[in-house]
């Protein structure tokens, strides 16, 4: 009996199986294919990055046969007679100061974003931490009214509020000033929800007994919970601390001069790389030093995602924001 | 009917009782069995003093209450009141004060406060916000759906491999990790004019000539494509981490079910792939269309060069609604204006945001 369909045919025959295999493997290869290039898209900025960083600021500004991005790098510039690679790029990030005064100090970019981001993640996790207990754990009158209101603004974009902070950061008088940088975008209420829900997990019957042996709210808190939320709360800490470092639009508005106590720059990271060689008209691009400031900028994000991967890949994917 | 409730708690209890605590001495379990018994029974405890559970509730919500009412409620509702205030002026009152109390003395001096929808008519009819408002349309129609389907084709074909599957995971998670305002000033150095930028000189391995991408030579066009190819670059990460968690909670089960009765891939990934993973599929698509709609620093760091640079001679080429925002909140007499526009955001937003949910009703499984 001839076979009226394919899946009458209960076994392949070795020429199907053949063809079968071919084709798995044809797709297997064409898969890997475009992963590979993609992967080979995300990856040549940073390559790109990398080595841009070592170039010779004249050479790569002048030397236009050799500004393109070459697949096998050049050692020597025949034509300037020095190498084309060199550290200097570097050493102006850190330590540039122009005869009008101008001057760059990523060094100290690095110290204030450094104190910034440690101390608003420290503030960010005992705010998000005692009220997502308030609200996971107590009952009091109008909670749930008051936690709906708070869901309610995650909907509302912030420039409605950075329209009004800018103007009360400068009635307070924080204008460049750490503290217009640390409490006012400290609070975060999408973390007093995702760490609630980690909280209102944590099974009933821990309090009732913890209560038996004469626990109150806050030590259940501190010696039960917290210890039992930690992934969460380590989630936290690090989406903050990656927030506060990348942090550049809040910044720029009311902390882009000089602290009025300390007398230094107020600039953060991502405000001092912007502002790097902004008007210049000494003919030169910098174009050279400025990468160099991304790659400063980006390495310590590097070495703490290297560090933390584990952690940060499950902290965004299950809690799902964009830092 | 008391007795019966009674009866009931004391199963309740006896549940709960496995769980308190794993080894405890006789004495010990006579005594937590006691005490429990007496509050889960509504037994009074000797009286002392003590907070309220509400008590404390409020206790731990203060810190952060006063935070957000600053920072967060009393700047929603102030920046609603000033959008309506015609030829609003900041510190016009006291002086050294907050906005709110601005009002107070502008009333208790008789300034006339005019209020009216005149901020609003100014910014529909202002031709950079009309500008900026088409800009970010544009931006948003073309790089969400590309960056999400691209994302998506990455996330499943992630899933079907094994060997080197970590190594692909963590490449596309890079740019999750990378500064915005760093990887940009990069890209626009990448897309320098003439035959010594690097994607000129890509581009002339198939023969074209060399392109104006980002300077104020370019046309605007130009500029669009390394915007979107920057969006798709810095966003694609984050949109293959959510698919990806998705795919992997799928049930294998079904998969074989439908190897079973014959069908093929493309049957599989509609019929199977496609459905189970629409909640992600919906979660992305709101939460990009909001990103998209907000887009600023990406575009900044492109152009360089400052906070207020969006291309071109006028560098207002690709000024984006957030950017017009930022721009007119620099100027005091215009505050009111972009408070005006930062309202009319968020009803964009808003609109956006049910129109995905009304569509999603029908065609997510959840």
């Amino acid at each position: 009996m001839a076979l009226q369909h394919e899946s009458d045919q209960y076994f392949a025959t070795p020429e199907q199986m053949r063809r079968y295999k071919s084709a798995q493997t044809i797709r297997t290869i064409l898969i890997y294919a475009f992963l590979g290039l993609l992967g080979v898209f995300i990856i040549v900025p940073f390559v790109f990055m990398v080595i841009t960083s070592f170039r010779d600021p004249d050479c790569y500004d002048w030397d236009t046969s050799n500004k393109i991005f070459n697949l096998i790098p050049q050692w020597w510039n025949s034509k300037y007679g020095r190498p084309n690679y060199t550290l200097d790029n570097y050493s102006t990030v850190f330590t540039y100061k122009s005869s009008s005064g101008n001057s760059i100090n990523f060094g100290l970019y690095y110290a204030n974003t450094l104190y910034v981001s440690i101390v608003s993640t420290a503030f960010t996790l005992v705010t998000s931490v005692l009220a997502s207990f308030a609200f996971a754990r107590c009952e009091f009158k109008g909670k749930n009214l008051l936690f709906a209101i708070l869901l309610a603004t995650m909907m509302i974009p912030g420039e409605m509020m950075v329209i009004t902070n800018f103007q009360s950061v400068k009635s307070l008088a924080w204008e460049n000033t750490f503290a217009s940088l640390i409490f006012v975008t400290g609070v975060s209420v999408f973390y007093i929800f995702y760490l609630r829900q980690t909280f209102q997990q944590i099974p009933n019957e821990l309090f009732l007994a913890a209560k038996v042996d004469g626990y109150g709210h806050f030590r259940y808190l501190w010696k039960v919970m917290v210890p039992v939320a930690m992934p969460t709360i380590v989630t936290i800490a690090i989406l903050s601390l990656m927030g506060a470092w990348n942090a550049y639009v809040w910044p720029n508005l009311v902390a882009s001069g000089t602290n009025p106590f300390t007398g230094t720059s107020m600039l953060l990271v991502s405000n001092g790389l912007m502002s790097l060689f902004q008007n210049t008209d000494t003919g030169l691009s910098h174009d050279t030093v400025r990468i160099a400031g991304s790659v400063v900028v980006t390495l310590p994000l590097f070495v703490f995602f290297l560090i933390f991967r584990k952690y940060i890949m499950r902290g965004v994917s299950r809690s799902g924001i964009k830092g | 009917m008391m007795e019966g409730e009674r009866s009931g708690r004391l199963a309740q209890l006896k549940t709960e009782w496995k769980y308190l605590i794993a080894k405890p001495t006789p004495e010990q379990n006579l005594a937590s069995t006691n005490s429990l018994l007496k509050s889960r029974l509504g037994v009074k405890r000797a009286p002392r003093f003590r907070v309220s559970e509400a008590g404390k509730a409020w206790i731990a919500l203060i810190p952060a209450l006063i935070f957000l009412i600053v920072f967060m409620i009393y700047p929603i509702i102030n920046t609603f009141l000033m959008s309506f205030i015609i030829h609003f002026r900041f510190m016009k009152g006291s002086g050294g004060s907050f906005a709110i109390s601005n009002y107070i003395v502008a009333l208790q001096l008789g300034l006339n406060i005019s209020w009216g929808f005149g901020n609003y008519v100014s910014v529909l009819q202002n031709a950079d916000f009309q500008n900026a408002l088409a800009n970010t349309a544009i931006i948003v129609v073309i790089s969400v759906p590309l960056t999400i389907i691209i994302g998506l084709l990455i996330a499943v074909f992630l899933n079907s491999i094994k060997p080197l599957q970590g190594f692909f995971q963590t490449v596309f998670f890079l740019p999750y990790v990378t500064n915005a305002i760093a990887l940009g000033m990069v890209f626009k150095i990448i897309f320098t004019d003439g035959s010594s930028g690097m994607f000129n000189n890509f581009l002339s391995w198939f023969g074209v000539s060399s392109q104006n991408w980002l300077s104020v030579y370019a046309d605007k066009w130009h500029m669009l494509l390394v915007i979107i190819i920057y969006s798709v670059w810095n966003g694609i990460a984050f949109k293959i981490l959510v698919f990806q968690s998705g795919l992997s909670s799928i049930d294998r089960q079904y998969y074989d079910a439908a190897k079973i009765d014959g069908a093929n891939r493309r049957t599989i990934f509609r019929r199977i792939t496609m459905p189970m993973l629409s909640p992600q599929i919906l979660y992305i698509t709101i939460t990009s269309f909001i990103g998209a709609f907000k887009a600023y620093t990406s575009i900044i760091s492109l152009f360089g060069a400052g906070a207020y640079n969006f291309g071109g001679t006028t560098a207002k080429n690709w000024e984006t609604v957030v950017g017009y925002i930022y721009v007119v909140m620099q100027d005091q007499t215009l505050q009111g204006r972009a408070a005006a526009a930062s309202f009319v955001l968020l009803l964009i937003i808003l609109v956006i945001t049910m129109i995905q949910i009304a569509v999603s009703k029908k065609k997510v499984v959840f």
